[in-house]
């Protein structure tokens, strides 16, 4: 019985999450038989690759999961979101495209060479937000502003020109596959980003800081911890995340876009770590629920599409449900729910004694 | 002398959820009298005045207001002033980016045009007449805090108020503006305005008042003419202690001295919240600091652990000079720190238990070095058991524990780190009898085994028996300090009501 509340107790978080990502698998499957059946096709570069709509959901849900990750910290520590994302990410893939551009060819080193640079950069700038909400205790949503309306003209600045190209097969390794691996690369990075963050939480104290500091500042303060400390260090981990998943989004096209590059991500993001059931007010978090809340929209925003929904209406329908969601999730319905199961409960024991009586 | 009565309210009840407020209240206030309300915080003082002026809906009882007939019938702040019920809080609750003149009279005008000309020559001459030093085309925000108080109160005087209510006026103000503001409040007297005068300081209620009523923990414990009540009787009487019974007292037990080490010395110490003090504590000793609430008290430990910021003074501990600007900094030179408040600076409501149990080791710890789940479970399962906290597993969060509990889970926090020098501010507030005793148990058993503890409580019985020396303040001032045959309870309230009496 206690192991049983324990292990209900470490998943509740995830029940809403998990319902909602069953019921839409179960309608996919209910539609169309096929819906999740997985191949293996030849794609333009010549490889063989698995194909489905499967793979193509957790594929192009990549640079949200990783974002969604980031967000939560963020979320977590400071009690608010982080907008400047999407902009954010612009920069970071044009600091990127130019380091590469700026090389006499583009060799794994290079690559290498430029995500460590882009991935600085982009800490550089996430700095800039934190330092507005944690030193000078701006809003969140407020101080981001700032970069989410600025951060593309930064970005288009950075190379001068609106799209360059770039033509290197590991760019494409990135974005699609690498031959003669048939799964595509952004999910690997999804893993590596998920790695890297439970390696933090492993060898740091961070998770119980974060949380600490969202829950109770200033209690926080008086027990030895630094909230500005805090709350900066979770920009800088949202920094990481932005410039993994913008490199993904360079990948993808084989070239830098600051007008679409992750354009719009920050409200699926802020969406992902709400539908995972975090609190948005910050403190308590689970990643794991964030990540889920990533491939639920993306499943849903795929199915839209294979229903032909005309892309106008998709995110009509995408809002409908995801208002479902969000109101299960929310704190009024929990507590009506959990007071009607309680009631049903005791309700049954009561009639199962009276029947034993009786 | 009834006759005279502007106000009666009698049999006031209010009820909040798990707590009474105020339980069968009486309170009189006559023509041109100013009269005292006082009583420790949380003694029901702003709960009777916030029923008095609508904010709240009193649950039972009845309030008369000289001209309103039988009963007033007051729902509203509206209300309260249509009656001629006037009230001026701490916080100056005017347009400080407005005139004088605009201040006064804003949101007074029932729909006719303004002739803002003449309402500056009103506002003029009652400014004059008042002694106010302001113009009426004056900014607010240019007069001093004492004058813009004063604009408050003439602003309520010429609304025909019959009742004013003043709620810590005198907070803000230095000595001379202080004067300033009791000379209107006499010149407002002998118009024959009744005022009800609500303040922490114990002097200034002897300079102006007639007669004072005296609430605590919701209840009414009397009402006296000044003349009758000296200081420290009227000290007793906030506490709920009867002064003849003071006499016999309980003679203390053992109780720690302390060894002749000083763990920790402070010179001339001061924050943004504490005037500069000097302070010391030897190993193995308990002192505390006690005062009336609002005396500084808090204030004084808070600057100790560096909880605010630190704006002078020279620290030593175990005699080596060291710098203390941060609570982290405290923690490293050994120091624990458990808050006053818990609910706002102690529990971290929705982390479990355990978490909340090894928070500060784990600080000390470091960022790098976090504990095993293996190491945090068996932390937390020895201080549960030790301190007999009660909690359905180590995983619920703290918030769902009842209140001693979660005290006794933010002293596990601080005992796992094994400080040399412990600071328990109210360590016992709000929680059960059992739980208290079990408490000061604790407080000297950790004395015998040589940890240092300041120990600070509202209540002076168990002060006097856990603590070996009393450090007293009043007004943010440390005014005295008690040892062996001195700790008695009458010299402790003697001392808290000061050598003027």
């Amino acid at each position: 019985m206690d192991k049983q509340r324990k292990l209900f107790a470490g998943i509740g978080q995830l029940i809403i999450p998990l319902v909602a990502l069953g019921l839409l698998i179960l309608f996919n499957l209910f539609r169309d038989p096929g819906f999740f059946s997985i191949g293996m096709a030849v794609n333009n570069s010549g490889n063989q690759v698995l194909t489905g709509n499967l793979i193509s959901i957790i594929d192009s849900a990549s640079e949200l999961a990783i974002i969604a990750m980031g967000m939560t910290l963020v979320t977590a520590a400071c009690g608010g979101q982080d907008i400047s994302v999407g902009a954010v990410g612009a920069i970071s893939g044009a600091v990127f495209v130019k380091v590469l551009l700026g090389a006499p060819s583009i060799t794994p080193g290079i690559v290498v060479l430029g995500v460590i640079l882009c991935c600085l950069a982009t800490i550089a700038f996430m700095m800039f937000n934190g330092t507005l909400v944690s030193v000078f205790k701006i809003q969140p949503m407020i101080a981001t502003l700032i970069l989410y309306s600025c951060g593309r003209s930064i970005a288009y600045w950075i190379n001068g020109d609106a799209t360059p190209q770039l033509n290197s097969p590991i760019i494409t390794s990135i974005g699609m596959t690498i031959p003669g691996v048939p799964v595509p690369t952004p999910i690997f990075v999804v893993i590596l980003a998920g790695l890297l963050l439970l390696l933090i939480f492993r060898r740091t104290t961070t998770g119980l800081y974060v949380q600490t500091v969202g829950i109770n500042q200033g209690a926080a303060r008086l027990n030895g911890i630094d909230p500005v400390l805090i709350k900066l260090l979770s920009f800088a981990l949202l920094g990481v995340c932005v410039s993994l998943a913008s490199v993904i989004g360079v990948g993808r096209l084989g070239q830098l876009n600051h007008k679409t590059l992750l354009v719009d991500i920050e409200m699926d993001a802020i969406l992902a770590v709400a539908i995972g059931g975090n609190n948005l007010g910050g403190g308590r978090f689970r990643l794991s629920g964030s990540i889920l809340g990533a491939y639920i929209i993306q499943m849903l925003t795929t199915t839209l599409y294979a229903m032909n929904v005309s892309p106008v209406n998709v995110k009509t329908y995408k809002a409908i449900v995801i208002i479902i969601i969000v109101v299960a999730g929310s704190p009024v319905v929990k507590n009506r729910l959990s007071a009607l199961w309680s009631r049903m409960r005791s309700g049954g024991s009561q009639a199962a004694a009276s029947k034993g009586a009786g | 002398m009834q006759n005279d009565a502007v106000l009666k309210m009698r049999g006031i009840c209010k009820q909040f959820p798990g707590t009474r407020a105020l339980n069968n209240v009486d309170f009189t206030l006559r023509r041109g009298e100013i009269h005292a309300l006082m009583g420790e915080n949380g003694a029901g003082k702003s709960t009777l005045i916030k029923v008095l002026t609508g904010v709240y809906e009193k649950d039972g009882g009845t309030i008369w207001v000289e001209g309103t007939g039988e009963e007033a019938h007051i729902h509203s702040p509206q209300d309260a002033q249509n009656i001629g019920i006037s009230t001026v809080y701490q916080e100056i609750t005017l347009c400080p980016n407005l005139t004088v003149a605009e201040n006064m009279f804003i949101g007074r005008g029932k729909g006719q045009l303004v002739h803002w000309k003449d309402y500056e020559d009103r506002a003029d001459g009652i400014l004059r007449s008042l002694g106010i030093p302001a113009r009426a085309k004056q900014e607010l925000s240019r007069c001093s805090l004492a004058v813009q108080q004063m604009v408050a109160i003439a602003r309520a005087v010429d609304m025909q108020c019959k009742v004013l209510i003043l709620d810590e006026p005198t907070s803000s103000l230095d000595e001379k503006e202080v004067a300033m503001l009791f000379d209107m409040m006499r010149d407002l007297k002998s118009r024959g305005v009744g005022i009800v005068f609500v303040t922490h300081f114990l002097e200034q209620v002897y300079e102006v008042s007639d007669r004072i009523t005296v609430l605590r923990n919701g209840e009414l414990v009397g009402e006296y003419v000044i003349e009758d009540l000296p200081q420290v009787e009227l000290v007793a009487k906030m506490m709920g202690k009867n002064l003849n019974d003071l006499a016999d007292l309980e003679q203390v037990g053992l109780k720690s001295q302390g060894g002749q080490e000083t763990v920790y010395q402070a010179q001339a110490l001061s924050s943004s919240e504490s005037r500069p003090f000097d302070f010391s504590i030897r190993r193995g000793e308990v002192n505390g600091f006690t005062g009336l609430l609002g005396s500084g008290r808090s204030e004084s430990v808070r600057a100790v652990f560096g909880a605010d910021r630190i704006t002078g003074g020279r620290v030593q501990v175990n005699g080596k000079p060291v710098r203390i600007s941060k609570p982290h900094d405290a923690m490293k030179n050994g120091i624990g720190y458990l808050p006053e408040d818990r609910k706002r600076d102690g529990i971290i409501a929705d982390l479990s238990v355990r978490e909340n149990i090894v928070l500060a080791l784990q600080v000390m710890k470091g960022f790098f070095h976090p504990m095993s789940k293996a190491q945090m479970e068996a932390f937390a399962d020895e201080y549960i058991q030790a301190l007999q906290i009660k909690t359905a597993s180590q995983d619920t969060p703290i918030k769902s524990l009842s209140g001693g509990n979660q005290q006794k889970v933010i002293l596990a926090r601080w005992l796992l780190t094994h400080p040399d020098y412990l600071i328990l501010d109210e360590p016992t507030r709000g929680i059960d009898v059992g739980t208290k005793l079990e408490i000061q148990k604790l407080v000297l058993k950790l004395a015998e085994e040589n940890m240092s503890v300041t120990f600070i409580s509202s209540e002076i019985e168990e002060m006097l028996r856990v603590c070996s020396r009393l450090i007293v303040m009043r007004d943010r001032k440390i005014v005295g300090e008690l040892t062996g045959s001195e700790l008695t309870q009458a010299n402790v309230m003697k001392t808290i009501a000061g050598g003027e009496q």
